[in-house]
Formats: structure tokens, sequence, C-alpha cells
């Protein structure tokens, strides 16, 4: 029933935003393939909100242009913009009864049976028995249905969500994301979610933009950006990493590291140059040379704990001695923290497959993970992160 | 189920509420409930037999009233037709000032508390110096006068001082800060984000104006029209400054008069209680159809 694929995108060419002196949103390109779940991630302030409201039309871009369906739609006022918003603080009208708040939309189009259709869309959020309710007789996650429901019924081509689950407990988001990623598949709407909850991001979105001072850091499947960063930001936003630093010392299939005296290695196709996004970085990133300066990352729960005389296996990275000085227990997982010394200080989480850990705070360690799960980052630390 | 302790603590709250509601009770009893009593005593009173003017004395006379009505419901209705052009005059006037300052303002604290300023500034003066400076610019031989006779809008032997439109016009002006201030709080409060929300959900500028902007400042536009209705009603400065002794006449002059010139106390008093009463039986009717009961 819907055009095809390409016709109903998003796209963003060389966005820019600014308030006065402040750049808030640097040249941004993006696609948003039609149908797709995807997110926005970043600190606050990093310009995902005012990207947000450039698409929806509550903004206007500094200079660049944003089309929807192959529509510049740059100058068009919001109201006659194909798209939909779940405010973050879900703006239902006061004065009006949920069932109005929902016809609202469908009423300005003069969609035939706009009351039956917003029925049947209260019912999708599981809100039809309380349409004649006023918004603040309603609790958070219900208000949050309604502007959900608001939304979906004017079948917009792009469905805009401002940190929707924001103000939610932790229950109740959980169960909001799972709800919103099942109404995401029936409807087959483009929904763009603006969130600083990684974790969020992960779960909903298959393609995540990470965003930090006005600029995309990278962008991609959630897997990919976990298990590739390209920079150090992404490396630490995007869930926790070990960082060291190093002097390539051979190049080839695999680099070889110097890492404060201990020989490191990490697969030459796990290395970005931090130019440009992962999935380009074998075509376009210009080679690592020998002598070059390059961080070697890995993430906690791919790093195992070697305790005195504990051997690794091969085709592991080493690193340490050093000292256990934390053990926190959660349940799932125990994670460690490990002083290194000059290396500074690493993460370890550990599944409790086999019962209690048995790894005691003041022990001395080393760390050893695989090469393969290893990733670099050329280039200085910029003082990003940790 | 109430504990122990929780009657002892609601019967010491409600101890301290009578002691906080004491003051103003006294008040009310001091200066609304004796005064109006006396007034509705004054209104039956009848003249002492043989009596000098003014002398009256206790007694149940109804027949004031139908007198009194019968001689001044012209005065009566005008008084009303007037204090809703005046109200409907405010609004036109005080709602874009209010939506100015509020809305357009909006992020602006000091733009915005200038233009409040110039909105109360007519407070500054009294009241009565306020409607004699309109008898100046509506004069005979005022630019206004003279620009409407050049224009051919007025007839060369027309003219706006003791006019009904006069009298309308000066009482607009002078409730236009109570209309705009209202107005104004009530459009401060309102979320900015629900105005989004609505050009959002396809709604231009007008339609989002008519349906979120609106209603939601209806509260202030109920405050502001009472404020200036029930007040302008009862108005007499106006009409006796600008207006003339014969069609522009309102009800507070006829009060005025019998009261203090001619010491017709009886009819003088029932003739304010008619006023009140009345102005109470619109209010109520007014406030029940606009469905803001929250405010009485």
């Amino acid at each position: 029933m819907s055009a095809p694929q390409t016709t109903e995108s998003l796209e963003l060419w060389g966005v820019r935003k600014e308030f006065g002196a402040f750049t808030a949103v640097e040249s941004l390109d993006l696609t948003v393939p039609e149908g797709s779940f995807f997110a926005l991630l970043g600190p606050s302030g990093c310009g995902k909100t005012t990207t947000l409201r450039m698409v929806a039309g509550l903004e206007q871009p500094t200079s660049g242009t944003i089309s929807i369906g192959g529509r510049d739609v740059t100058g068009t006022a919001a109201f006659r913009r194909p798209v939909n918003t779940v405010f973050q603080s879900y703006a239902l009208f006061p004065h009006m009864t949920v069932l109005d708040n929902v016809t609202f939309g469908l009423r300005r189009k003069r969609v035939p049976d706009a009351r039956a259709k917003a029925r049947a869309g209260l019912e999708t959020v599981q809100l039809g028995h309380l349409a004649d309710r006023r918004p603040n007789q309603l609790s958070g996650g219900q208000q949050q249905r309604v502007a959900l429901a608001r939304a979906l019924v004017n079948s917009p081509s792009v469905l805009l969500l401002d940190e929707p689950l924001g103000a939610l407990d932790l229950a109740l988001r959980r169960e909001m994301q799972l709800e919103l990623k099942r109404i995401q598949a029936e409807a087959g709407i483009t929904f763009v979610h603006v969130t600083h909850d990684q974790e969020e991001a992960m779960t909903m979105a298959d393609t995540v933009a990470v965003m930090n001072e006005g600029r995309v850091e990278q962008m991609g499947p959630p897997a990919e950006l976990y298990e590739l960063p390209s920079t150090a930001f992404v490396a630490n936003f995007l869930g926790r990493s070990n960082l060291v630093t190093g002097t390539v010392l051979d190049t080839g299939e695999v680099l070889g590291v110097d890492v404060a005296g201990t020989r490191l290695q990490v697969p030459a196709g796990r290395v970005s140059t931090g130019v440009s996004g992962v999935a380009l970085r074998q075509a376009q990133d210009p080679p690592v040379e020998t002598g070059a300066v390059v961080q070697l990352g890995v993430r906690p729960e791919k790093v195992r704990i070697l305790l005195n005389g504990g051997e690794p296996t091969p085709g592991s990275n080493v690193l340490g001695p050093g000292k256990v000085t934390d053990v926190s227990f959660t349940g799932v997982s125990t994670q460690y923290q490990v002083d290194l010394g000059d290396l500074g200080l690493h993460d370890v989480f550990a599944q409790n497959s086999s019962g209690a850990p048995t790894v005691r705070v003041g022990d001395a360690v080393r760390l050893a993970w695989d090469v393969d799960r290893t990733f670099g980052l050329a280039g200085e630390p910029a003082g990003s992160g940790q | 189920m109430t504990t122990a302790a929780e009657d002892v603590a609601a019967r010491r709250a409600g101890a301290a509420g009578v002691g906080l509601m004491l003051p103003g009770t006294l008040y009310l009893v001091a200066f609304f409930v004796i005064p109006v009593f006396a007034l509705l005593a004054t209104s039956l009173y009848v003249p002492v037999p043989g009596g000098d003017v003014g002398q009256f004395m206790p007694a149940l006379q109804w027949q004031n009233y139908a007198t009194a009505l019968a001689e001044f419901w012209p005065q009566l209705l005008r008084s009303f037709w007037f204090a809703l052009l005046a109200t409907a005059g405010a609004l036109a006037v005080g709602y874009p000032i209010a939506y100015l300052v509020a809305v357009r303002c909006r992020g602006r604290p000091l733009l915005q508390g200038m233009l409040l300023v110039l909105v109360v500034a007519p407070f500054f003066t009294s009241f009565v110096l306020r409607t004699i400076a309109w008898k100046q610019i509506l004069a005979d031989d005022g630019y206004v006068v003279q620009a409407l006779h050049w224009l051919h809008v007025l007839p060369p032997d027309g003219r706006l001082t003791a006019t009904s439109f006069a009298v309308v016009v000066s009482l607009t002006h002078n409730f236009v800060p109570f209309m705009a201030l209202p107005i104004y709080a009530s459009l401060e409060r309102l979320d900015p984000r629900l105005v989004e929300a609505g050009g959002d959900l396809y709604a231009g500028p007008w339609t989002t104006f008519r349906t979120v902007t609106l209603p939601l400042s209806m509260p202030g536009v109920v405050s502001g029209t009472l404020l200036t209705f029930i007040p302008a009603a009862g108005d007499y400065v106006s009409a006796s400054l600008l207006g003339n002794s014969t069609n522009t006449a309102m009800i507070g002059q006829v009060i005025d008069t019998r009261f203090f010139r001619l010491l017709d106390y009886p009819t003088a008093a029932s003739l304010s209680v008619v006023l009140m009463v009345a102005i109470a039986v619109l209010v109520g009717l007014y406030v029940r159809r606009t469905g803001t009961e929250d405010l009485l």
C-alpha cells in the first residue's frame, strides 16, 4: 500500500543549526530508510533534539536541506509536514478528553470516521477504556501511550520520538521499549527516536547514530557500533571500554603494538582512523604505519582474569600483572576493577556461570583477551571518554 | 479508620483553622453582611409622615421596588448594554495586548516587564483624570472630531462628547488593564509545547489558536470579562463626565443622584439591590455557561 522504499525515506543534507554564536548541529548528513527504527543517541546538548525539531519543522535549519519521500520540506511549515512527534513532556491538550486528543490530527486532515479511527488507535495502545478521561487523570505511562496513539493514528511518513520514555520508571520503560518496537514493526512507519540512554537505543533501533557536539560520530547497527567503535567517544558512550595507548611496531594482517613494553596485537581490519564510520574503514581510511600512535580497546565482558599461574589461550593479548581493587557481585555477572598501574583502571565483567566469584580484592592478576576481539583507534587519545 | 493521634491532629488543625478564619470573617461581617442588610432594610423604608426631605422610618414597603423599576428601567438596561459593549471592547483591545506580551515576547522578561508596565500605567493616574482626558480628546474642536468631519464619517454638526459612544469608549479604556492582566496570566502559563503539538498535528496557526490557545486562556478571559463587566455596569463617572443627562444616563448616576442630591434613600437602595441581584444572576449564568465554576 505504501510507496517504494527509496521514495519515503527521510534525508538530511548538510543540515546545520546555529543559535547565535552557538552551533547546535554541524552540517549533518543522514539517510533514514523507510520503515526503519532509527535512534539518535548522544549526551544532552549534543544536538539530537535540535535535529529532531528541524525534521518536525519546529526549528528552521540555518543551512542544508531536509527531504521526506524525496520532497524537499526544508521551508515547509510544521503543520504541512507528513511528520508527527511524541513530545518528551507528551504535550497532551489538557482541556480535551483522551479521545479528543487522539482525534485532533485526524480532524485537521478531515479524515472521514475520525472518531472511530481514534478509538481504534487507542485500542492499539490498550487505552480504549480511558477514552473519556482527561489527560491529567492518567498516570505517566498512560499519558505516554496517549501521546503515542495521538501521533500514530495519523499514519505519518516519519514518527519522531523525543526521549519519550525519559519520565518513566525503569520497569515501565522496559515494557514501553518492547511495546514501541512491536508497534513500529506492525505499523511499518519510520521511527526516529532521540535518546541519551544507550541501552534504550540498542534495544530498539536497527540503526543508531551516535551524536556528540553537533556531529554524528558513528552510525550503524547497534552490534556493529558496539563491536567496532570508531572513536573513543563511541567506545565509552556506548557501553564501556578498556583503552590503552601504544605505538605500532609492525604492520600487516595483524598489527603489533607496543603498550608500555608489552606487545599487543590487533587485526588491521579492526583499526579505525576515526575519519569515517566503521563500515567504510577498509575502503577509505589511510593505512596505519609503523611508529604511529594507536589506542587499543576491548569490551570488559571479553576480558578474562588470570590468577597466578593461569596461562592465556593462544592468540590472546595479555596485560598485567595488576591488583584487583573492587569486586561487585550483580547477580548475573561480577564486575571487577583492576588497577594496572600506568595503564589505569580496567573493567572486567565475568558471567557467574559457575557460581560465586573466586577472585578477591587485593589479588594480583593478569588480564587476557582474544586478539580478534581487540579494536583499534588510530591517533592520540583526544581526552574524551574516561 | 482514624487513629486517636490523627483525631487530635485534626482537632488541632480545626482550632487553628477557625483562628485563621476569624479576621476574614469579622471583616466580611462588618463591611459586607451588615451593610447589605442595612441596604436591604433601607430599600423598604417609608417617608416619615409630615417629616422633612430625607427623613424615613423602617417599614416593609415592597412597593419601592416596583416604583423604582417602573421609573428607571431604561437606565438599568442601558447600564448593562454599555457594560456589555465596554467588555467586548476591552476584550478586543486587551486580548491582543496580553497575547503580544505573554506569547510573542516569551523568553524576553525585560521586554515583557516593560510592556506590562505600559499596560498598568493608566492605573497610575486617577480614574477621574483619565475620563476627563477623554473629554479633551473627543472635544468638538479636537483633532479627532475635526478629522472625522474632514473624512465625512461624522456629519458637520455631529459631535462625540455627550454621546453614548464617548461613554463606552471611556469605559472600555478604563477597564482594559483589568481585562488584559488576567488573560496575560493565563497565556503566560500556557505551555508553548502545546502550541507546537497543535502545529505538529496539522493545525495551522489560526486553527491552533482557536483549538488550543484560546480554550486554554478561557479562565483569564472569564476573569477579565467579570472584572470589567461588574464594575462597568455600576460605573457612573464615565457617564457623568462624558454623557448627557438624557440618553446616556446609567444606573450608577441615578443611584448617585437619588442618594446624595434628592436624599431619596429607599429608591436609591432598592435600585442598588436590583443592580446587585441582576449582576449576580447574569454572572452566575455566564460562569455556568463558560464551564468555569471553579472561579466562583
